[in-house]
C-alpha cells in the first residue's frame, strides 16, 4: 500500500488535499484505489450508500480536469434516474467550486430543452450527466462524432439497478459505439451490493477487456427484524391494515421512516388506512410513479427539508438520492427478492457506518414464513440473482436503427461493435443479419414492397436510411422503457382541473361512472373520459369502492422459495411467531407440508366441488401458469376445471371431478403441448409483443397528440400479431416475443425447472376438507374462470340483462 | 355464420359478424372502410414496415361473406384503399383476387377521405349511392334520415360481469347506420366519443362484432 500511497501524492494536487483537510474528512481507502486505476480500461466499485461512492467515480475527472485544460466533453455520467442526474449536477458542483476549478458541468434529460441540446451537441461541457435514452438518443445524430470527440471517461451510476434490464443492454450498446469514437474511452460502474459482481463487470467492460472489481467497507450489518404486533396477520391478502397501529408507533420512535410496498395499489390503500388512524397528524407523504410530477416534486422537497416524518412509498423511490435524515426502514408485504431488499435498505440509509434499520411487516400468515426466511437469506448475505439469457434482440434491433439515424455504416463493423459488448458477445452472425434484414426489410416470409426499404445497401456495401427524414421518426421512438397504456387523471375542469396523476388505461376502462378510486391518498370518484384524460371529482366517502390499479406483481424468488421449502422441514420453529408455527404444525398433522425435491398435490372436496392444490413455489407468474396449463389439460381429461387462482407457492383448482392420477395431469410433453397452443392466443404473450415490437421499431409510440386526435387511425398491436400468427408465425419478432414470454410474464422456464426438480416424486395427498395451507388460497382474490367460450356466454348474459333493463327483450 | 337482423326505413337489415351489412332485399352486400394496401402505405411513406398481410386478410374475409351470402351488388362504402396509390404497389395476386371477387357482380366504389377519386377497377366510383328508401355514403350527414355509412370505425366497449369487452360495433337509430372497419389494419374510435354520441340517438343500440353478433343499447357517456 505504500507504493499507491506514494503514487497517490503525485496524483493528488494540492488543492484536492487542501478542501478535503477544510471538510475534515480524509480521502476513503476505495476513492484511493479508483484514483490510481485510473487509467485501467474498467473499473467497478461496489460501496454503499454514503460511502462517498460519486466522488470516487469523479476524483480521477476532477484531478485531471484540474491538472490539465481539456476541449470538449471530458467524462460521461450516466445515472438510471433523470432525478439522480439532477442531484449530482448538485453535489459535483460544492467540490468544484470550493476548489476554484474551471469545469463546467451540465445535465442532459428528457426534461432538457431543445435549444440547450442541441448547444450540447455543438458545444459539448466537461461534464454531462444523462440517462441511458438520453445517451442513445445523443448518438443517434449526424454529429455524434463531434459530441464526444476526446471523452476519456464514462462513469455508469447504479449499475445494478440498469444490469438486468434492457435499458442496461441500450446503454452498453451505446457504450460500444461510443469507445469505437474514443478508442481510448475508460469505463467506470458504481454498484450497490450484488451477488453476483463479476456478472455486471463483464457487462460493463468491452469484450474482452478485463474488468478490476473494487469493494469499499460494506459497513456494518443491517439491523433487520420482523415486526411484530399484537394482532396475527390474516389469513390472506396484501393490505397490511393490521399493522397500521405498530406502524404508526414505529413513526413516532423515530426522525423519518420510509415504508415501501411492493405495488403502487398497496401503497395507495396502505397510505389511505395510516391517514384514518393517524389521530395526532403527523405529517406524512405518499409517494408512486403514477403520480403527477408536481405531487411527487413537492414531497421529495418536504422530505429534504425535513419536514416528513414518514414517507410511503414503492420502488420509485428506491435509488440513491440523498433523503436527509431517515434512520428506519419499513417494508410492508414479504420483499420476494432479497438482493431488492437489502439495496432498498442500503440506500434508504445515508448514514456511512451507521447500521440501517429495517422493520418487515408480512401481509398475511404465509408471509411471516417469507420474511423469516429471507431475514435468514440477509444474514447468511445468500442474495438471489436470477441468471440472466443473452442480450434481447429488440434492443438490437433499435440499435441498429438509431446507427442508421446517425449515418451510414458497414454490417461487418457494426457486427463487430456489438460482439464487444458483454451482453451481445455470443451473437452469432446469422442472428445479426436477420436483426439488420428486419430493420432494412421487415424480415417477411412474403417479401412485398422491396422498393420502400427502411435501409437501403450502397454500392460500397454500406447500409443507410431510403428516407432521410425517417431518423426523426426513429428517433421518437428511442428507448426500452416499456410504459403501459397511461391516462392521465384529473379534477374536472368545472374543479380546477388539477393533475393527479396517471391509471393504467386498462383499469380507466373497467371504471364505471360513479366507482370511487385511491390516488395520491384521496377518494376520487370517476365522471368519465374526456379526450383520453380521466376526469375526476372529489368523494367525502370513507371506502373507495374499486382500490387496485394492476401493476407489476413480483415473483418470489427461486432461491426464496428454496429458503421456505427448507424452512417447513424443521422440527420446529422457534423463530416463527407461535400462531404461524401452530399453524404449519397443524398442516404436519392433518396433511404434510411440501418439501424441496418433491411436488406435493392435495385433493379435497370443499363448497360441493374438488379441488386440487398444487403446491410448485415457482413464483407468481409459473404458478399462475401452471395454472392455465393444468386447466386446459384437465378440460382434454374430461374433468371439467371451473377456474384457479394462484400466488407465489400454490395453484389452488377447482372443478366437478376429483383428480386421482395427477402424473396424468402433469406429464411433461403433455404441458408442452398445452403450452404451444395455449400460448399463441394469450393475452401475456400479446402483451410481451406489444413491447417488444415497440422497442424494436415496427409499431410507434403513442404520441399525447395522436391520442388526443381520436384513436381509429391507430389500432392495436394485438392485430399485427394475429397477423403475424396466422401468415408469418416464424418472423422474428415472434420469435424474440415466445423466449421473452416464456422468461418474463408466462415464465415458463421456472415451471421446467419445477419439473426438473421433482421429476417422478408427485406426493397426491387425498383429504375430506380443505387443509390449513390450502385455506389461504380460498380467500385469494384473483380467480380466474376457465371453460371453453367464456367470453362469448359472458356477451350473451350481458346482452340480455342489458336489453331486458332497456325494456327492448 | 350467426347474424343478426334490424331495421332501418322500413328495409330489413342483417349485420354479420364480420362487420358486413346484408340487405337481403336487394342482394346487396355492404362493406366500409377496408384500408387496402395499409402497410405499403406506411412503409412508402418511411414508417416501419408492417407485415405485408393486411390485404389479403381483408379479402380473405370478404371473399367468406360473398359466398355466404351469394351477393349481386357490392357496396364498399369508402376508405377501400388507403390511398390512391397503393393499387400501384399492389401484388399482381392481390389486385387479380379483387377483380376475381368482382366478377358477375355489381360493385359499387363509395369514395372515401382516404380514396377520394377513381381507381384503376371495375366497377362504379359514386360519391353516394342512392338505393331509395336508402343512402350509402362515406360520412354520416347530421339531420340525414336513412343513411348507411362508415369514416368513424366505431368499437363499443360492454362491461360485463367479469370485464369489459371492446370490439368493433354497428351503431344504429332510427336515421342511420354507422358500419364497423372492416379492414384488418384497423383501430376503432369509442361510441362514447363526442362526435358518435351528437350523431346517434339517445335510443340508439349498437351491434358488437364477432363469432356471434349482438345487439346491446349503445354505451354512453353520462355527461348529457
Amino acid at each position: 500500500m505504500a507504493a499507491t500511497s506514494e503514487t497517490l501524492r503525485d496524483q493528488f494536487p494540492e488543492a484536492f488535499e487542501n478542501w478535503f483537510a477544510s471538510k475534515g474528512w480524509s480521502i476513503h481507502p476505495h476513492q484511493q484505489e479508483m484514483l490510481a486505476r485510473a487509467n485501467e480500461p474498467s473499473l467497478m466499485l461496489i460501496a454503499p450508500t454514503g460511502g462517498g461512492k460519486t466522488l470516487a467515480g469523479f476524483l480521477p475527472t476532477l484531478v485531471d480536469l484540474a491538472e490539465q485544460p481539456h476541449e470538449g466533453m471530458h467524462t460521461l455520467y450516466v445515472s438510471p434516474l433523470k432525478a439522480l442526474a439532477a442531484d449530482i449536477k448538485r453535489n459535483l458542483r460544492t467540490p468544484v467550486d470550493e476548489m476554484g476549478l474551471n469545469i463546467r458541468i451540465e445535465d442532459r434529460t428528457g426534461d432538457t430543452s431543445y435549444t440547450q441540446r442541441r448547444r450540447q451537441r455543438a458545444d459539448p461541457p466537461h461534464i454531462l450527466l444523462t440517462t441511458p435514452e438520453s445517451l442513445a438518443l445523443m448518438t443517434s445524430y449526424e454529429d455524434a462524432a463531434r459530441t464526444f470527440q476526446g471523452l476519456k471517461r464514462v462513469v455508469v451510476d447504479e449499475i445494478h439497478a440498469l444490469a438486468d434490464s434492457k435499458r442496461g443492454d441500450q446503454l452498453m450498446l451505446a457504450l460500444a459505439r461510443l469507445q469505437q469514437i474514443c478508442p481510448d474511452l475508460r469505463r467506470v460502474g458504481l454498484s450497490a451490493t450484488v451477488d453476483k459482481p463479476e456478472e455486471i463487470a463483464g457487462l460493463l467492460a468491452k469484450q474482452p477487456d478485463p474488468c478490476t472489481i473494487l469493494r469499499a467497507d460494506p459497513g456494518p450489518d443491517p439491523d433487520i427484524q420482523m415486526l411484530t404486533t399484537n394482532e396475527p396477520p390474516p389469513w390472506s391478502g396484501g393490505g397490511a391494515a393490521y399493522a397500521i397501529p405498530a406502524v404508526l408507533e414505529q413513526i413516532k420512535q423515530h426522525n423519518t421512516t420510509l415504508i415501501f410496498h411492493n405495488t403502487r395499489a398497496q401503497a395507495e390503500i396502505f397510505f389511505h388506512n395510516l391517514w384514518l388512524a393517524n389521530e395526532e397528524g403527523l405529517p406524512i407523504g405518499i409517494h408512486h410513479g403514477s403520480l403527477d410530477r408536481d405531487q411527487r416534486l413537492k414531497v421529495e422537497a418536504a422530505m429534504v427539508r425535513g419536514d416528513l416524518r414518514a414517507i410511503v412509498c414503492t420502488g420509485s423511490l428506491d435509488l440513491g438520492i440523498d433523503w436527509g435524515d431517515v434512520d428506519l426502514v419499513i417494508q410492508i408485504g414479504a420483499p420476494k427478492n432479497v438482493k431488492r431488499l437489502v439495496q432498498r435498505i442500503g440506500r434508504a440509509n445515508h448514514r456511512y457506518n451507521a447500521p440501517s434499520k429495517a422493520l418487515l411487516v408480512p401481509a398475511n400468515r404465509f408471509e411471516v414464513v417469507e420474511c423469516t426466511a429471507a431475514l435468514q437469506a440477509v444474514l447468511d448475505q445468500d442474495l438471489d440473482g436470477e441468471t440472466r439469457g443473452p442480450g434481447p434482440l429488440d434492443v438490437l434491433c433499435q440499435h441498429i436503427l438509431l446507427r442508421a439515424a446517425s449515418g451510414p455504416f458497414l454490417a461487418d463493423d457494426l457486427f463487430s461493435e456489438m460482439t464487444s459488448v458483454g451482453a451481445y458477445t455470443d451473437l452469432d452472425r446469422e442472428t445479426f443479419d436477420a436483426c439488420l434484414d428486419f430493420c432494412a426489410t421487415g424480415g417477411y416470409a412474403l417479401r412485398a414492397y422491396d422498393q420502400w426499404q427502411r435501409l437501403k445497401q450502397a454500392p460500397d456495401g454500406s447500409w443507410h436510411l431510403r428516407d432521410p427524414r425517417a431518423a426523426s421518426k426513429i428517433r421518437m421512438n428511442a428507448g426500452t422503457i416499456q410504459d403501459a397504456d397511461l391516462l392521465k387523471v384529473r379534477m374536472k375542469r368545472s374543479r380546477g382541473g388539477k393533475p393527479l396523476g396517471e391509471v393504467e388505461e386498462a383499469f380507466a376502462a373497467s371504471l364505471l361512472p360513479g366507482d370511487t378510486f385511491l390516488i395520491g391518498g384521496q377518494i376520487v370518484k370517476y365522471e368519465g373520459l374526456r379526450e383520453m384524460t380521466v376526469e375526476v371529482s372529489k368523494d367525502a366517502r370513507k371506502k373507495p369502492k374499486v382500490a387496485v390499479f394492476s401493476g407489476t406483481k413480483f415473483s418470489t424468488s427461486t432461491q426464496l422459495s428454496q429458503r421456505i421449502l427448507r424452512l417447513f422441514q424443521q422440527h420446529d420453529w422457534p423463530e416463527l411467531p407461535s400462531h404461524t408455527a401452530e399453524w404449519l404444525s397443524l398442516q404436519r398433522h392433518v396433511s404434510r407440508l411440501p418439501e424441496p425435491g418433491r411436488l406435493l398435490i392435495e385433493s379435497f372436496p370443499h363448497n360441493s366441488r374438488q379441488h386440487i392444490c398444487v403446491y410448485g413455489f415457482a413464483g407468481r407468474n409459473a404458478q399462475q401458469t401452471l395454472g392455465l396449463l393444468l386447466t386446459k389439460r384437465m378440460e382434454d381429461l374430461g374433468l371439467a376445471p371451473l377456474g384457479f387462482v394462484s400466488t407465489d407457492y400454490a395453484t389452488l383448482i377447482w372443478g366437478l371431478d376429483e383428480v386421482t392420477d395427477p402424473s396424468a395431469l402433469l406429464n411433461r410433453d403433455a404441458i408442452h403441448a398445452g403450452l404451444e397452443g395455449w400460448l399463441a392466443g394469450n393475452a401475456l404473450i400479446k402483451r410481451t409483443f406489444r413491447g417488444v415490437a415497440t422497442i424494436a421499431g415496427l409499431i410507434e409510440r403513442n404520441t399525447p397528440g395522436q391520442r388526443k386526435s381520436g384513436r381509429q387511425a391507430t389500432f392495436s398491436s394485438d392485430i399485427l400479431y394475429d397477423t403475424l400468427l396466422k401468415y408469418d408465425p416464424d418472423h422474428l419478432l415472434m420469435r424474440i416475443t415466445r423466449e421473452e414470454a416464456m422468461r418474463g410474464l408466462v415464465d415458463f422456464s421456472r415451471i421446467e425447472e419445477m419439473l426438473d426438480r421433482v421429476e417422478d416424486r408427485i406426493d397426491l395427498v387425498r383429504l375430506d376438507r380443505v387443509t390449513p395451507l390450502a385455506a389461504p388460497l380460498l380467500l385469494e382474490v384473483g380467480k380466474v374462470y376457465v371453460g371453453e367460450s367464456a367470453e362469448e356466454r359472458l356477451l350473451e348474459e350481458e346482452e340480455a340483462a342489458l336489453m331486458k333493463a332497456a325494456g327492448l327483450a | 355464420m350467426k347474424t343478426v337482423d334490424f331495421s332501418l326505413a322500413g328495409v330489413q337489415l342483417t349485420a354479420l359478424g364480420s362487420g358486413a351489412l346484408w340487405w337481403q332485399d336487394k342482394r346487396l352486400l355492404c362493406v366500409s372502410d377496408l384500408h387496402l394496401g395499409k402497410s405499403e402505405r406506411i412503409s412508402r411513406r418511411g414508417g416501419a414496415a408492417l407485415p405485408p398481410y393486411d390485404t389479403r386478410d381483408t379479402l380473405i374475409r370478404l371473399e367468406q361473406d360473398l359466398r355466404f351470402t351469394n351477393a349481386e351488388t357490392v357496396v364498399c362504402l369508402g376508405d377501400s384503399f388507403d390511398d390512391l396509390d397503393v393499387l400501384d404497389a399492389m401484388p399482381e395476386s392481390e389486385s387479380n383476387w379483387i377483380n376475381r371477387l368482382q366478377a358477375g357482380r355489381r360493385w359499387v366504389w363509395i369514395e372515401g377521405n382516404h380514396d377520394p377519386g377513381a381507381v384503376e377497377l371495375p366497377g362504379s366510383h359514386l360519391s353516394e349511392l342512392l338505393q331509395p328508401p336508402l343512402t350509402f355514403r362515406h360520412i354520416a350527414k347530421a339531420g340525414d334520415s336513412g343513411e348507411i355509412s362508415g369514416h368513424y370505425h366505431p368499437k363499443v366497449r360492454v362491461q360485463t360481469r367479469l370485464r369489459g369487452i371492446s370490439r368493433p360495433a354497428f351503431l344504429f337509430d332510427a336515421d342511420r347506420v354507422i358500419m364497423p372497419a372492416y379492414g384488418t389494419y384497423t383501430g376503432g374510435l369509442r361510441s362514447t366519443e363526442a362526435v358518435l354520441e351528437d350523431l346517434m340517438r339517445p335510443e340508439a343500440k349498437a351491434i358488437v362484432t364477432g363469432q356471434t353478433p349482438r345487439i346491446v343499447p349503445l354505451p354512453r357517456t353520462l355527461r348529457r
